[in-house]
């Protein structure tokens, strides 16, 4: 194998002019931390509505809720970055497309959203999983003691929901962060981004891309055991959460 | 508001789109889930050996290509499997491999760490006394495996592995990263090459997005089949 | 495949015995020797040098050139039949696709300066090109220091990227750097307003702007981050005996009057996909390396003075 190896590399400075090549890939962590988080709390909240709207008795809200999930999980999702990305500025009235193509962090706010759409349709059929699992005595109760559908989701179901559905949300927030990879086609300058960039300037692929993978794990590691101790503290008791 | 489109790009590509791109999709997608669900399949196995090394290698390698981003893998898959080639060959210069092989393997190996999950579940599935009762009638491991756990195991979780085919189908569109022609980078080089973005994007979202209402309203309906001669 | 390979290796040992005696072969010439096959590493837009035609089939200035470096190994080997792949690479992942073998030589625009020579080795020089940037001339943006605080895009991988980069760190501009894949999409950044210029080689931008739905619309700076720089055809380093070959077919080809017929070819006749006629004539330095064959990466070793 005729691959020079060199370690050492990660300390040698970078030609951005900001510090060593090391510094190049933590800033891209960094960077696919905070677009990871900002697409979370999007996937949360619609995912939340959506989960929730699948479960109403209401006829029109529950295809509506199909309708969504359908759409967002049956097209890859560098596809749907595309459309955000490349096809939407274009298809808008034209001042608006440029404001949105002029934007300074235009892939960064892009790739929030967009991943945030993407992961929020998983996030729904969590929730409704949750809540179809829920005994429906627990609805049947709150309907006779005079609560509201709003107060019957709002003080009985969702508190069991989000408690029951921790574990597997874990596993879609390590997704989410996963998924900001895509964003590279995309122009967002993320870890893996970073080190393609590393392998570019310094030739050094495998050095760039273990340190990467290294920088993965331990992103997944911190989150594991940072929810285990979330689950842990909310767990139900006389509920087994989790596997 | 369409004015400025110019929609008959599609129609010059059609060829290429589907002859070249789509067909190397598919082609990428049937061999990865075959391999895939074999591989998985025996990763699954070495799992619920009772074997702790053979456990615990299949375990790290599950977690561990379930903690990468796919797109790292597939960078990393197409720089090194010439090298793994040269190793397991014994050759003397990294063994040539093209685009196409590069990629299954990429794709085989990756999806086989979920794939290896969902089979662990299936066999999990069965209940413990048919491995027991096959076991009394003299049936050796292979056999019980072969003969009695793996059909149901995989009948039970045939719509999962189906979804998972679906999202691997997808996953697909990733090999754009290295300007390898699928569908997806068919279209983009198109699009490149003529200016054409928004046609080319639209229509690449439209056909994946038939091809996957297709095939996940397919697995529904075997589900709900399955669910009923239960 | 195991097994493939060992039969290959064996069929490859009688076939040495065979010709024990004479020359031993090594690197790139002995792999083809074995394989039957020749892979060259092509782009998708690097216009007119290596791109994709109409029917989706590499075609260029560069891949002319390299098809010559092929007739050479051919000759060389005394092959009767000598299989041509193609392999679609980009700025990003040519070094190390031609490193691990999945490629023989990539033909394309590719830079020959020290850094990559480190890893790799050119043929002689067959185009010089400066890295400048496009903008629409309705922006006014004249000199490098006009493009303090916009964003502008370049190829991920390419030395264009790299020199903008330095540039940018060394002068404080504060430019939004926005990597793409492959050339034409940096340039669609500027044809679609999400940048405001596009760092590339001048030769790049000028089959581009020219190529693009309103050639009239663009122009291309006088300020350069770079000297003419020389493009080679990339081959794997420490292979003396294939970068022989591929030296001797190119000198070869330069210095003969088929070198300037293909130059025309690609630079003042209409090209595919589109007819366009990018009507550059040869300049004076790359004259003279087509008179007198180069694989040196210095600028200044070009200048005709």
């Amino acid at each position: 194998m005729n691959y020079h190896w060199n370690w050492h590399v990660f300390w040698e400075p970078a030609p951005n002019g900001t510090g060593t090549y090391l510094d190049m890939l933590l800033s891209g962590l960094v960077l696919t931390i905070e677009t990871a988080i900002c697409a979370w709390i999007i996937a949360l909240i619609f995912g939340a509505v959506i989960g929730v709207l699948r479960t109403l008795p209401s006829k029109a809200g529950s295809w509506v809720g199909f309708a969504y999930v359908e759409f967002f999980r049956n097209m890859p999702l560098l596809v749907q970055l595309f459309l955000w990305f490349f096809v939407l500025p274009e298809i808008l009235p034209h001042s608006w497309g440029l404001w949105m193509k002029q934007m300074s962090n235009a892939p960064f706010y892009t790739a929030a959203i967009g991943i945030g759409l993407f992961m929020s349709a998983r996030v729904a059929e969590q929730t409704r999983a949750g809540i179809t699992s829920l005994p429906r005595g627990q609805k049947l109760a709150a309907t006779a003691l005079g609560l509201t559908t709003a107060q019957t989701y709002r003080y009985v179901l969702l508190p069991m929901t989000f408690r029951i559905m921790l574990p597997p949300l874990t596993s879609e927030f390590l997704s989410t962060i996963k998924n900001t990879s895509v964003a590279i086609t995309i122009g967002l300058i993320e870890l893996t981004a970073e080190a393609r960039a590393m392998q570019e300037f310094s030739f050094q692929v495998f050095e760039a891309f273990t340190a990467a993978t290294i920088l993965y794990l331990l992103v997944n590691i911190v989150v594991v055991i940072a929810m285990r101790f979330v689950e842990r503290g909310l767990a139900i008791p006389g509920y087994i959460t989790g596997k | 508001m369409f004015a400025n489109f110019d929609f008959d790009v599609i129609r010059r590509s059609l060829s290429y789109l589907f002859l070249d791109g789509m067909t190397f999709t598919l082609t990428l997608t049937g061999l990865a889930t075959f391999g895939g669900i074999v591989f998985g399949t025996l990763i699954a196995l070495m799992r619920l050996s009772g074997y702790w090394l053979l456990g615990r290698i299949a375990g790290l390698y599950v977690d561990l290509m379930r903690s990468l981003p796919l797109v790292l893998v597939i960078f990393w898959f197409y720089f090194l499997v010439p090298y793994i080639g040269q190793w397991l060959t014994g050759s003397s210069r990294p063994v040539r491999v093209g685009a196409f092989a590069s990629s299954l393997v990429t794709f085989t190996l990756f999806e086989a760490a979920y794939f290896a999950e969902i089979m662990r579940a299936g066999i999990q599935s069965i209940s413990k006394g048919q491995p027991a009762a096959a076991q009394a009638l003299g049936l050796t491991y292979s056999q019980t495996m072969r003969y009695v756990v793996l059909p149901q195991a995989f009948r039970n979780m045939l719509p999962v592995l189906l979804t998972q085919t679906i999202v691997l189908f997808q996953d697909t569109s990733l090999v754009y990263v290295l300007s390898i022609p699928d569908f997806l980078g068919a279209a983009s080089k198109v699009a490149q090459r003529d200016g054409r973005l928004v046609e080319m994007y639209l229509f690449a979202a439209v056909v994946y997005f038939a091809i996957s209402c297709v095939a996940s309203f397919g697995v529904r309906r075997l589900q709900a089949r399955i669910a009923f001669v239960h | 495949m195991k097994r493939l390979r060992i039969m290959g290796l064996v069929l490859a040992a009688a076939f040495c015995a065979a010709q024990a005696g004479a020359e031993e072969l090594a690197g790139t010439l002995k792999k083809v020797k074995e394989t039957g096959v020749i892979t060259i590493g092509y782009r998708d837009s690097s216009i007119p040098f290596s791109y994709l035609d109409d029917n989706q089939k590499p075609i260029g200035f560069a891949i002319d050139i390299c098809l010559k470096i092929v007739d050479a190994v051919k000759k060389e080997l005394k092959l009767d039949k000598l299989a041509v792949e193609f392999n679609p690479v980009t700025s990003s992942t040519r070094i190390p696709l031609l490193a691990n073998g999945t490629i023989d030589m990539e033909c394309g625009s590719t830079t020959n300066n020290p850094d990559r020579l480190k890893q790799v080795a050119f043929t002689n020089t067959h185009f010089l090109t400066a890295t400048r940037f496009v903008s629409k001339k309705s922006s006014k943006l004249n000199s490098i220091e006009d493009l303090r605080g916009k964003s502008v895009a370049s190829t991920s991988g390419t030395t264009n990227i790299r020199q903008l980069t330095e540039a940018n760190a060394a002068r404080n501009l504060g430019i939004n750097i926005i990597p793409a894949k492959e050339h034409a999409e940096s340039f669609l950044m500027v044809e679609t307003d999400r940048a405001v210029a596009a760092v590339l080689d001048d030769i790049l931008l000028a089959s581009f702007a020219a190529g693009s739905k309103d050639p009239d619309a663009y122009v291309i700076s006088a300020d350069a981050f770079s000297k003419p720089e020389p493009y080679g055809i990339m081959l794997r380093k420490d292979d003396p005996a294939f970068k022989k070959v591929a030296d001797d077919a190119t000198a070869a080809l330069y210095q003969s009057p088929e070198g300037q017929k293909l130059y025309d070819k690609w630079f003042m006749q209409k090209i595919p996909p589109k007819g366009l006629n990018l009507n550059v004539p040869i300049g004076a330095e790359l004259k003279k390396a087509f008179a007198k064959p180069s694989d040196s990466p210095d600028p200044d070793s070009y200048k005709t003075m």
